[in-house]
């Protein structure tokens, strides 16, 4: 408990350090952001609330990791665009195999089958890199730039690897809300999610569409994985929480709703940052589900308030 | 009751007081299956007969786990002193002490774990279908990750219970028959709670919990009292557990969300989810299952775990009940019309 007034106090004492936990929280929380929109994609287009998200996020990290250590002259940030490409083809494979069987089911069919898939994921890839936690260090020095800025006299340092991992993320989120926006496939896919029957009879290959969102979300998450084992650490078993703080996000935000998905994100990687201060990094994960409760019993409270204005 | 009936249950019975005595080499494994076949049949009552599927009820395991072992320290010594000393202090149980700790243990498990089911069943009861199980699910791996925090129970530790100062086998024996009457008991209640009004107004609740509301049935009443039931004897489970296993550690042994948490959801799917047979069944098949991957793909049994969750609830969910009522419907008392409206047996 004095620890805890304590770390409070600290945070009044010293106004800067908010700005650094808020800082670092939106960071991660860009990443966080990523991840969510692949879920909406998939639960809005589908109807599959896909468990194994953070599995698909941690293997990204992984492609990117095992491509480093394996493959000569191979800079981190080319793990990127590989991690996109691998986890693609391995979105595509997870939706011929299991995902379009499911489709059609009631959702908890859908909620345990990705369930079991993720598993079977984080157990792959614990026999395969091991349970260690793992990351890549991002050396910019070569570019001309400083590996970390200190402003307000130390207090607040910024590593270069974040700043671009956020970078890179926002570019990943544009080019996928123009693709979503502006080309075929894209008007197909929100064609989709409006009504699937609809866009059956108007001629749109829907079986495509599911194919193409599933593998686009896996892609996203593979490469937010790419930029997360840049700034941060992964290890087999951190995928559930990932999973879990994207459900988070889009219970909160709503589904369809970009803008929300992005603030939310943000803003639950700044409270996970603020509660890993104050009450101790050991409950960090902790305080990712206790979120998730917190926006259910919110939402159950929002409904309940609804049904009795219908009376 | 028929006569077959009766010679039937009797030799079940009879193989369930027999079995540790004719294979003494895999009593802990049938102890572990008789943890299986209650879990699985707790899960049921709401998974299955209520239709609410969660996927977090490990939280009971869990807590029945470290309530029992809060129980059955403190009735002796400080608690938050013993966890502190980690085993490295001497504290000694005489035999009574051990026995008492283990009884009042494992009923005041399952006493707290009912009333904490009715305390967050006035939350989560509100949630449906998938939501329902994601908010299950994250009640366990928070109430994991809190206790794994939680100093004056060991934290990411854990507790290491007093042994028994007796015979090792003798143990081992006494273990197994705490589990097995657990699960005849729970199976004689579970057989005669589905044939009562409160079995029917479950079922309704699971069918369609509008309509039930409409015709008078106070649904959240009946939804709390069911989970508080499973909530209890998941509890007294979890708390024989922590004396089998005697040390334990939050995540990875009490609220094993992605071991046992999912397992018994497994169990259910296999056996045939809102049958009373279906659990055991199921439990029995996935137990079988566990253990030849365990002993022949060393290493890939997760991954081979993970696949069975897959291919069964993918191109099985209805599992070995269900299957047999398509194909069999008049087994289960099924009157099935022929062509002129005339039932045929």
């Amino acid at each position: 408990m004095d620890q805890i007034m304590g770390n409070i106090d600290l945070l009044i004492q010293f106004p800067i350090v908010n700005l650094k936990i808020i800082l670092d929280g939106v960071m991660i929380g860009a990443l966080f952001a990523l991840a969510a929109y692949g879920l909406a994609l998939v639960w809005g287009v589908m109807n599959v609330k896909n468990l194994a998200q953070g599995d698909f996020v941690i293997g990204g990290g992984y492609v990117s990791w095992w491509s480093y250590h394996n493959v000569p002259y191979f800079h981190p940030l080319l793990g990127v665009p590989v991690a996109f490409i691998v986890m693609w083809a391995l979105g595509w494979l997870t939706y011929k195999l299991v995902i379009s069987r499911v489709i059609e089911r009631d959702l908890f069919t859908s909620l345990l089958a990705t369930f079991g898939l993720a598993i079977m994921y984080a157990q792959l890839m614990n026999l395969m890199f091991g349970s260690d936690t793992q990351s890549l260090v991002l050396d910019v020095t070569g570019l001309g730039l400083e590996n970390n800025y200190y402003f307000a006299d130390g207090l607040i340092d910024l590593p270069a690897a974040k700043v671009i991992g956020v970078v890179l993320a926002a570019i990943l989120a544009t080019g996928v809300i123009l693709f979503m926006k502006r080309s075929r496939m894209g008007q197909a896919i929100r064609a989709t999610a409006q009504d699937a029957r609809a866009a059956r009879v108007l001629g749109i290959d829907t079986e495509k569409v599911y194919a193409f969102t599933f593998s686009l979300n896996s892609a996203i998450c593979g490469a937010a994985g790419a930029i997360i084992v840049m700034v941060w650490v992964i290890q087999p078993f951190y995928g559930i929480t990932y999973s879990i703080r994207a459900f988070v996000i889009v219970t909160a935000a709503g589904l369809g709703n970009l803008p929300g998905v992005i603030a939310a994100g943000l803003g639950i990687g700044a409270a996970e940052q603020y509660g890993s201060h104050i009450f101790g990094i050991g409950y960090q994960q902790a305080i990712a589900v206790i979120l998730l409760l917190m926006v259910l019993i919110y939402r159950l409270v929002q409904q309940r308030r609804n049904r009795q204005v219908m009376q | 009751m028929k006569i077959q009936k009766i010679a039937f249950y009797g030799v079940l019975l009879a193989i369930t007081v027999a079995a540790p005595f004719l294979f003494p080499s895999f009593s802990t494994q049938l102890a572990t299956l008789w943890l299986f076949i209650i879990v699985s049949m707790t899960w049921d009552m709401t998974g299955g007969q209520m239709g609410y599927n969660s996927l977090g009820n490990i939280f009971f395991y869990g807590t029945g786990m470290y309530v029992a072992a809060v129980i059955a320290i403190g009735l002796v010594y400080d608690v938050g002193e013993y966890t502190g000393a980690s085993g490295g202090g001497r504290y000694d149980f005489t035999n009574e002490q051990y026995i008492l700790g283990f009884v009042l243990g494992s009923l005041g498990a399952g006493i707290f774990c009912a009333i904490s089911a009715v305390i967050l069943g006035y939350v989560l009861f509100g949630l449906r279908g998938p939501y329902f199980a994601i908010g299950t699910l994250g009640t366990a791996i928070a109430a994991g990750e809190l206790v794994s925090n939680w100093d004056w129970v060991g934290g990411g530790q854990g507790i290491t219970l007093p042994v028994y100062s007796g015979d090792f086998d003798q143990t081992k024996l006494f273990i197994y028959f705490a589990f097995a009457i657990t699960g005849v008991i729970l199976f004689i209640f579970l057989k005669w709670l589905y044939t009562t009004r409160f079995g029917a107004a479950i079922n309704a609740i699971r069918d369609d919990e509008e309509k039930a509301e409409a015709m008078g049935i106070h649904t959240m009443r009946y939804k709390l009292v069911t989970w508080a039931m499973s909530a209890f004897f998941i509890g007294v489970v979890g708390g024989i557990s922590a004396f089998q296993l005697i040390s334990f550690e939050p995540l990875e042994t009490a609220y094993q969300t992605i071991n046992l948490g999912i397992f018994m959801v497994v169990c259910v799917l296999l056996g045939g989810k809102g049958t009373l047979w279906g659990p055991i069944i199921g439990a029995i098949m996935f137990q079988i299952f566990k253990e030849v991957t365990w002993n022949y793909f060393l290493g890939w049994q997760w991954v081979a775990l993970g696949a069975l969750i897959v291919v069964t609830v993918v191109y099985f969910q209805d599992g070995l009940m269900g299957w047999l009522r398509t194909q069999k419907p008049e087994w289960f008392g099924v009157v099935v019309d022929d062509k002129d409206g005339e039932a045929v047996r």
